[in-house]
């Protein structure tokens, strides 16, 4: 199948005052964003694709020539793929307080002109979908055919069927959670503590400083990498085969292929990511909790008027299929249009990045026959 | 007569008589749909607003594709997300006989169905009589063509037997369908010639 091909990121910025759940008012916000496709003269055939912890706004195609690796879903984005540019278009924007593009924690602050570090306001999921519909407004979209993602990107997705009831005509949350378990919270508060526990984090402001807390922050995505694979993946990914050696050291260099692996994760990780927006975009998706924020999860769900399509991994623990049940049963409980996938994987949570074939009938299935002939041409 | 095959139970299924008895625009719940056949055609000739569970994730993809609204679960489990009477119609089409616990499952769609939509093969069918009578093996017939090692059959039972549960359990029989190779008859009273000689009954229940 072809690729959708070079694909340039742009910018907007949202100059007016955006008010955060915290009460804070904040500005100016630039949004990274990448599109591909073509959105309709009506503006109703566009398809919000979000993205998860760590990733950015290039979810398909290349930035040019040399690039060497596709956006990161690019096998589900393209002519004739699940989410088929030739007939929707495909939006994707860099999460607020992130660092590829979007403002966040590493921005410059122009009052002061210098990096906004921890004095960045903590966020909420909610607060990263109101940002995004600003794009989605300013491109023109009149409504969203679907609203997608895995994992955090589920989150954003449910956010937006909730918050915009009649603006997201259906929304797909793979591997998703309707409020993080005190466990993926446990996980998430280690990767955190090994930042700020790392001396070069230096109460986040490390930006003009030679010594950045690389350590911590490879530490934490060592951490997150150990939730997104299991035990069966990690028995075939590396069972106990040791690393370029045929016996034990007797020393604490590395000796096993798992921690290898694990290192080299943290080490490519630092190159691409900044610590303090780890802090804070670990923090959003640990605050959200649609029960507690709207009482139950019935009463979240309940203006809802999108079609849903939920899909999990029956090995992901760490966003578990009885937590995907759980938004399920409440939809039926509305007598909402829900399906619902559980897909066999030994892949772990990272399945929704790995298991594509499944993924890519059950999506384009829902999306070109479940809200067929909704798209005003 | 619209006949289609379900490859997943081995047993033929006579969907039109059921279409026949659902009311326009009805709200139904089909457990155990399968690949979504009955849910697609009752979609399309009665424009009902259907849902269907199944256990199969193979299934579930047929159904989607179909572009029908299914959940990929276990009935077995209960329809705890579903209110009292919350659906006009909730089917169960060649599915009892292979739950694990049929008495449950029926009382869980009693409960959410104002009206109950029943199949099941006849197991006191005439056919099915006679090869256990003669050949001492586990009867195999049309409808139940699996061994005795690998039948989704678990729970089989004959008209009498559907009879005597409703009688037990308070369910009140609405309307009995019980069909044979060559006619159908109907009836809300047992009658063993219907036991003798249906392979096939659909029951309306509710409670």
């Amino acid at each position: 199948m072809s690729n959708v091909g070079i694909v340039q990121t742009q910018y907007y910025t949202i100059e007016d005052k955006i008010k955060l759940e915290s009460g804070v008012e904040f500005s100016p916000v630039t949004v990274a964003y990448e599109t591909c496709g073509k959105l309709n003269d009506a503006g109703d055939n566009a398809i919000l694709v979000i993205h998860a912890l760590t990733g950015d706004a290039h979810a398909a195609g290349y930035h040019n020539e040399n690039d060497k690796k596709p956006g990161w879903w690019d096998e589900l984005i393209g002519p004739d793929k699940a989410f088929d540019t030739n007939k929707y278009f495909i939006v994707c924007t860099n999460i607020f307080g992130g660092c590829s593009g979007t403002t966040g924690p590493s921005s410059i602050n122009p009052e002061t002109n210098k990096p906004y570090g921890i004095t960045f306001p903590v966020f909420t999921i909610e607060d990263t979908i109101k940002i995004q519909k600003k794009i989605l407004d300013y491109l023109g979209i009149n409504s969203l055919y679907s609203a997608a993602g895995g994992s955090m990107g589920g989150m954003q997705a449910m956010q937006f069927a909730i918050t915009y009831p009649d603006y997201v005509k259906s929304a797909i949350l793979i591997a998703t959670t309707s409020r993080l378990s005190p466990q993926a919270i446990a996980f998430n508060a280690v990767g955190r503590n090994s930042i700020i526990s790392d001396p070069a984090w230096n109460n986040g402001d490390y930006y003009d400083k030679e010594q950045k807390p690389d350590r911590g922050l490879s530490n934490a995505r060592m951490i997150g990498h150990i939730t997104y694979l299991c035990e069966e993946a990690m028995y075939n990914k590396f069972g106990r085969r040791l690393q370029d050696k045929d016996h034990y050291d007797f020393n604490f260099d590395i000796d096993f292929q798992v921690e290898s692996y694990l290192q080299h994760q943290g080490q490519i990780f630092v190159d691409r990511f900044d610590a303090n927006s780890y802090l804070y975009i670990t923090k959003a998706v640990d605050y959200f909790d649609l029960e507690s924020k709207y009482g139950s999860l019935q009463n979240a769900f309940k203006n809802t008027k999108a079609k849903f399509l939920v899909i999990s991994f029956d090995s992901d623990w760490l966003f578990p299929s009885s937590q995907a049940k759980e938004i399920v049963n409440t939809l039926m409980t509305l007598d909402k249009d829900v399906s619902f996938c559980e897909i066999k994987s030994s892949c772990g949570h990272d399945a929704f990045l790995l298991e594509y074939d499944l993924q890519s009938k059950i999506i384009s299935s829902f999306l070109n026959t479940h809200i067929q002939g909704e798209i005003n041409e | 007569m619209n006949s289609h095959y379900l490859k997943s139970k081995g047993l033929h299924v006579n969907y039109s008589l059921i279409s026949e008895m659902i009311d326009e625009g009805a709200k139904v719940l089909d457990l155990g749909c399968g690949d979504g056949y009955l849910l697609k055609l009752l979609k399309d000739t009665k424009n009902i607003k259907g849902n269907g569970i199944e256990i199969s994730q193979k299934e579930v993809i047929s159904c989607l594709e179909k572009g029908l609204s299914v959940i990929q679960g276990d009935i077995d489990e209960g329809l705890k997300q579903f209110g009292d009477k919350s659906y006009d119609y909730v089917i169960l089409n060649q599915t009892l006989q292979s739950a694990v616990n049929p008495d449950f499952v029926l009382e869980e769609m009693l409960r959410v169905g104002k009206k109950c939509i029943v199949s099941f093969p006849n197991f006191a069918y005439w056919r099915i009589r006679f090869y256990f009578f003669f050949t001492g093996n586990m009867p195999k017939s049309r409808v139940l063509p699996f061994e005795w090692y690998n039948t989704p059959n678990i729970h089989l039972l004959t008209i009498k037997d559907f009879f005597e549960f409703a009688d037990k359990h308070n369910i009140k029989i609405l309307q009995g369908i019980y069909t044979t190779r060559a006619n159908i008859r109907k009836g809300i009273q047992y009658n063993m010639f219907s036991n003798l000689l249906a392979e096939e009954a659909i029951f309306i229940i509710s409670k």
